[in-house]
């Protein structure tokens, strides 16, 4: 019902179209609010504007033609789509990677998940006000770009792995620069914290907010932080360890209360946790080939996997159909995006508007993933 | 003496990635731990078994799959991790294979259970179980247009609603069909491809 029409019957709900061209959808999401004044009865999601038939195009493409195409899902996150499509191949080939390979992956990996978690951060303090927050945490996020951009020539869409390693070993001084960042961060990340950890306003905006419980988070899939934040230990990086992450040491923070400022807490954590394994990777960083023997044409035997990686948004997955040919035959991407984003009328049930805002922001949503 | 030195040449192993990549081997899987789990709770609905790369498939009967996915919930595997499906356009058992992938926290055991549909044949919905399948179960019927009984809102998701035809079919031309959606069709030509150079040539 139009809303000028719901106004004049003096009906108390009604329907508001929220996006998709709204600033704090994080790309074209589009939201109908069903509201009772200020409060939220129901929301319903409408995606797809974004919808490229990436999974479709995979199927004509060659295997190494597919990894450019995973970078152009979850954009925020080039490296960890790429380390989980690449991954999947190399296990239905059978493929062992060299150990340096492995370690340079996880560098990279964990240098895309402190970036897009920046981004979140950036993004999520903007959306409920907090501006400030965005211009220290960008520049951290360069830093990351830059690093990106001397390895392989690009800042965000990578396309920085291969089926049997990665292209390229570290260029001279690499290491060096990159230990000169993780050094850095932690003193940043509690900069950031400092502004917002404590604040009231950002508190009374967070806590209490977007409420789910361990159950209910499994029974909706939810993966990643969202997850986490509702106090469940998971993570694929140590459930199913992939590359060589069972050889350095992390902790998986998790939350008690499953609200907006657990999963703030739970992420900023992470980036701590990341900058430790990151420490580690430089430090055992064996010597040797960046690439294992691979045949020229990749065709992979008949047969299906599934593998995912922790990417910073939650659990990706791959699951690859191969027929035996040059070209899959099926890949479905298991979008954590996706899967987080269908969680969200759950969550803001009962809250007010600007709240929508706030569990936007706190599900961490690209929408280049979600309608691939 | 040349021999001698050619002797620790040949006997220093290869490393693994150096060597030839051996591929993952399909295995019968009937006497796997979890396919005699689910054979113990619902005797007879396992239709094969095959364990691949370490990841063990079920197939069972479309008649039986909501008495098996319900026992398996039952026994541990609460998180529907993945819901997809995959389109072989002329076999004879079924046009689809609509694939399952179930996770148990427990003992971090993750199995496939597949079921062979042909096409038009509906499947009976898993969203009262697993509620996160609801949207995965709209995808699936987006791209490849097979009917979930009993879910509640079988809308399209990835495109709009009017759009002809399931992207993700194999009979689907990639570079899709004409929706009647263009706005310039003697620049842009209908279904994509490249844009006509203006006025002839």
């Amino acid at each position: 019902m139009p809303v000028l029409e719901a106004v004049l019957a003096g009906s108390e709900e009604m329907e508001v179209s929220f996006g998709p061209q709204h600033p704090a959808t994080h790309g074209v999401l589009r939201l109908v609010l069903k509201v009772d004044g200020e409060r939220i009865v129901d929301a319903k999601p409408i995606i797809g504007y974004l919808h490229r038939g990436t999974e479709k195009l995979f199927e004509r493409e060659t295997y190494p033609q597919c990894i450019p195409h995973t970078d152009r899902m979850d954009y925020t996150a080039a490296a960890t789509n790429n380390q989980g499509f690449v991954g999947a191949v190399e296990k239905l080939m059978g493929i062992t990677i060299p150990p340096r390979a492995a370690y340079i992956r996880m560098i990279l990996a964990e240098l895309q998940r402190i970036a897009s978690h920046i981004i979140w951060l950036a993004t999520h303090a903007l959306d409920i006000g907090a501006v400030t927050p965005f211009f220290y945490t960008f520049e951290e996020r360069e830093k990351i770009l830059d690093l990106f951009e001397e390895y392989c020539g690009a800042r965000l869409t990578l396309n920085t792995m291969r089926i049997g390693g990665v292209p390229w070993d570290l260029p001279e001084g690499w290491t060096d620069r990159c230990r000169k960042f993780v050094e850095e961060l932690p003193r940043k990340i509690e900069d950031w914290e400092r502004l917002l950890t404590n604040n009231r306003i950002w508190k009374a905006r967070t806590v209490g907010v977007g409420v789910i419980d361990a159950e209910k988070a499994i029974a909706w899939g939810l993966t990643g932080p969202p997850l986490r934040g509702s106090g469940v230990q998971w993570d694929i990086r140590k459930v199913f360890p992939y590359d060589r992450y069972d050889e350095v040491e992390f902790d998986i923070p998790v939350g008690t209360h499953g609200d907006t400022y657990d999963r703030y807490l739970v992420r900023m954590e992470e980036m701590r946790q990341s900058v430790r394994i990151i420490r580690q990777c430089l430090d055992k960083l064996p010597d040797g080939p960046v690439m294992a023997w691979v045949p020229k044409v990749i065709r992979p035997p008949k047969g299906e996997v599934y593998f995912s990686v922790e990417g910073p948004k939650g659990e990706l997955g791959y699951y690859i159909v191969s027929d035996g040919g040059v070209t899959p035959y099926r890949v479905r991407v298991r979008p954590p995006c996706f899967v987080n984003l269908q969680a969200l009328p759950e969550l803001v049930k009962g809250h007010l508007v600007a709240d929508v805002v706030a569990v936007i922001g706190t599900l961490d949503i690209v929408l280049g993933e979600i309608d691939r | 003496m040349s021999e001698q030195s050619k002797v620790p040449e040949q006997a220093a192993a290869k490393m693994p990635w150096e060597e030839k990549p051996v591929p993952p081997q399909p295995e019968e899987a009937r006497d796997h731990p979890q396919v005699q789990e689910l054979e113990q709770a619902v005797p007879g609905a396992v239709l094969e078994a095959v364990r691949f790369a370490g990841q063990v498939t079920v197939v069972v009967e479309l008649s039986r799959l909501l008495a098996v996915l319900g026992k398996l919930k039952e026994l541990g595997y609460k998180f529907l991790v993945d819901l997809t499906a995959v389109d072989w356009q002329d076999r004879p058992e079924g046009r689809f294979d609509v694939v399952y992938w179930l996770h148990r926290h427990a003992d971090a055991a993750r199995l496939r259970v597949k079921v062979r549909v042909a096409d038009g044949v509906e499947v009976r919905s898993v969203v009262h179980l697993w509620p996160t399948a609801n949207w995965m179960e709209r995808e699936v019927f987006d791209m490849f247009g097979i009917y979930f009984a009993g879910h509640p809102n079988l809308e399209r998701i990835l495109t709009w609603e009017g759009f002809a035809g399931h992207p993700l079919r194999k009979d689907f031309p990639v570079e899709g069909v004409d929706t009647g959606a263009a706005v310039y069709p003697d620049i842009y030509p209908p279904g994509g491809g490249p844009v006509k150079p203006k006025g002839g040539a």
